[in-house]
């Protein structure tokens, strides 16, 4: 029966791919926004760092991915691997900044990295593309096989396998010792140093390994869609992850596979009527969530589900 | 010489228009410990009032600042008791989300009710120009601000320092559990604060739409600023956000000036450097 569960999201997902062949741009940006909203699960909702510059990991991925495409190196494996790695560096290189201080005065550095590396890239025209966006991105087939087609179906399948590999990687750490002394950590942060648990170390590394997730995200959509645009840096980013993650529910991983479906298929519907209209319900649905809603869609899931089923 | 001095003039000005828009921030997240990004949605509410009153309905121009600081006074009144007063003791991640979906919903209705480009205010004939002094060319709606916003700051002093709200609202501050224990009304006084501090937001809003402009955007591109004042001001004081906001006032324009290729960067790193230098800057008092 368990068993069962666990495969339900996924066969739902190859069920997508043949149900709306015509869909299938949609159906990429949100296994995208899911492995977007799984790295901010990892920091946010294990971890119990509040953070609202996302976006910048999501971004330096994508610019990474983009330019080697760009400058002649389109192998897309290795593109993610670098946007990982550059990500996760830069996590690491920020992670003591974000730390160092309380949680109020972490939360703003988060603010201000984020809005500090949109701006580096926005000025930084000659190598970004600023304002027009990273044109000229030529990403190559996929394991040398599948090419890049018109209608996304290897977009979809490449981004639902990495979606698929990543989620299962991180169901392992957060299971493992590791993740547990994470949910030590969140559940009390003065109990946890003195039980002998390296508080600063731990969380350094889940920074960095939050980020390295974000990176490949970024990649993901850069080398799906052949173009990064600032957008990848936005706040709005950041905040709309953030929303994905607790419409799903914090702290289960799928949560953010139920808030990311939810949210952008909700996106979609909303802002064909009106970009205003969508911008107003969003809000309200966060002032909702913020007041009422502990738990998101997985906590009602959980409801609904007889006892011992859950995952 | 005079370039300079006009620069630095016009930093002073528009650092004293962000500390009346951001010193209510600094009771609500310095003192209240709340994360409240939606605090310049107050500001964005205020100007639209003014543009409203001052080019649609012939208001002269004081009243018009007159009204949209009530008006925004209210509605964080209203706001506060309906809705923040929940999220007091919250965790961050239920109040950062609560404020963005604030920003979010005014922004949409500004955007509804007003359309997504900038708005423009007429000002009134003795406010525009400029005059000479000394060789130093100045506008006079700069000297508007500095004299106005100047007269706010001193009154927020004397008035936390010397009056009966005052040393209510230090006392709820420093140890609320105590000053409620004393029969203060704790929540009162906060409410009243938080009044005080969106209207002062929306006075704020109003003066800058001639400096900063004003869209629907708004809450969102200055958070930053806001943020900045109180996060290096810290809370302690009247004095410690106003000079924040003077120090800012003089390197943004002094940066878009001398350095405009570099934009807004400056800003942000200053912003990272300082949260870094001092955190307690901004949690001084909420710890304690």
């Amino acid at each position: 029966m368990r068993v069962l569960l666990h495969a339900v999201p996924w066969l739902a997902a190859i069920a997508a791919y043949f149900l709306m062949p015509e869909r299938l741009p949609l159906l990429s940006s949100i296994a995208i926004a899911a492995l977007f909203t799984v790295s901010l699960d990892l920091i946010v909702g294990y971890a119990g760092v509040v953070t609202l510059g996302q976006a910048a990991f999501f971004g330096a991925g994508a610019y990474t991915a983009g330019l080697l495409a760009q400058n002649g190196w389109g192998e897309p494996l290795s593109g993610l691997l670098a946007a990982a790695a550059v990500a996760a560096v830069l996590g690491l290189v920020t992670a003591p900044l974000v730390l160092r201080s309380g949680a109020l005065a972490g939360l703003m550095v988060t603010l201000g990295l984020g809005l500090m590396l949109y701006e580096a890239a926005n000025k930084a025209a000659a190598i970004t593309g600023g304002a027009d966006g990273l044109q000229g991105v030529e990403v190559w087939p996929v394991l040398g096989v599948f090419r890049f087609d018109l209608y996304g179906q290897t977009a979809y399948l490449y981004s639902l396998a990495v979606l698929f590999v990543l989620f299962w990687l991180a169901k392992l750490i957060v299971a493992s010792p590791y993740g547990l002394s994470l949910r030590g950590i969140n559940g009390n942060p003065r109990r946890a140093p003195a039980l002998g648990v390296p508080v600063k170390t731990r969380l350094t590394v889940a920074y960095a390994l939050a980020a390295a997730y974000a990176g490949v995200a970024g990649a993901l959509l850069a080398q799906t869609t052949a173009f990064v645009s600032l957008d990848a840096l936005s706040f709005q980013r950041s905040a709309d992850g953030l929303l994905m993650l607790v419409l799903g529910g914090l702290g289960s991983l799928y949560g953010a596979l139920i808030g990311a479906a939810a949210f952008t298929l909700a996106h979609h519907a909303l802002s064909e009527a009106s970009p205003i209209f969508w911008q107003f319900w969003l809000g309200i649905a966060l002032i909702a969530l913020a007041l009422y809603g502990r738990g998101g869609l997985m906590g009602l899931l959980r409801k609904l589900m007889p006892r011992g089923a859950g995952s | 010489m005079a370039a300079a001095i006009t620069v630095l003039l016009d930093g002073v000005a528009s650092g004293m228009l962000l500390f009346v828009l951001s010193v209510g921030l600094s009771v609500t997240l310095g003192l209240m410990n709340v994360v409240n990004l939606a605090h310049g949605a107050f500001g964005m509410v205020g100007g639209y009032v003014c543009v409203v009153l001052l080019s649609r309905a012939g208001v002269p121009f004081l009243p018009s600042l007159a009204a949209a600081t009530l008006v925004a006074a209210a509605l964080g009144w209203v706001l506060e008791r309906l809705l923040y007063v929940r999220l007091y003791g919250r965790d961050h991640l239920d109040q950062v989300l609560f404020s963005i979906g604030l920003v979010f919903v005014m922004g949409a209705a500004a955007d509804w009710l007003m359309g997504a480009r900038q708005q423009l205010i007429q000002l009134p004939e003795w406010l525009s120009g400029r005059v000479e002094f000394a060789g130093i060319g100045l506008g006079r709606y700069r000297i508007f601000l500095i004299l106005l916003c100047g007269a706010v700051a001193a009154g927020l002093h004397f008035g936390l320092v010397r009056t009966r709200f005052g040393a209510r609202l230090r006392a709820a501050v420093d140890d609320g559990v105590v000053a409620r224990g004393m029969g203060l009304p704790v929540g009162r006084i906060f409410s009243l604060t938080f009044a005080l501090g969106s209207g002062l937001a929306g006075l704020g809003g109003a003066l800058g739409v001639e400096v900063l402009g004003l869209d629907p955007n708004f809450p969102l591109k200055y958070l930053v600023y806001f943020l900045v004042v109180v996060a290096v001001g810290g809370a302690n004081s009247v004095i410690g956000p106003f000079v924040a906001a003077i120090l800012l006032g003089v390197l943004d324009v002094a940066g878009k000036y001398w350095v405009p290729q570099v934009g807004a960067f400056v800003i942000y790193t200053a912003m990272v450097v300082l949260l870094l230098a001092r955190p307690d800057g901004l949690l001084a008092k909420a710890r304690s």
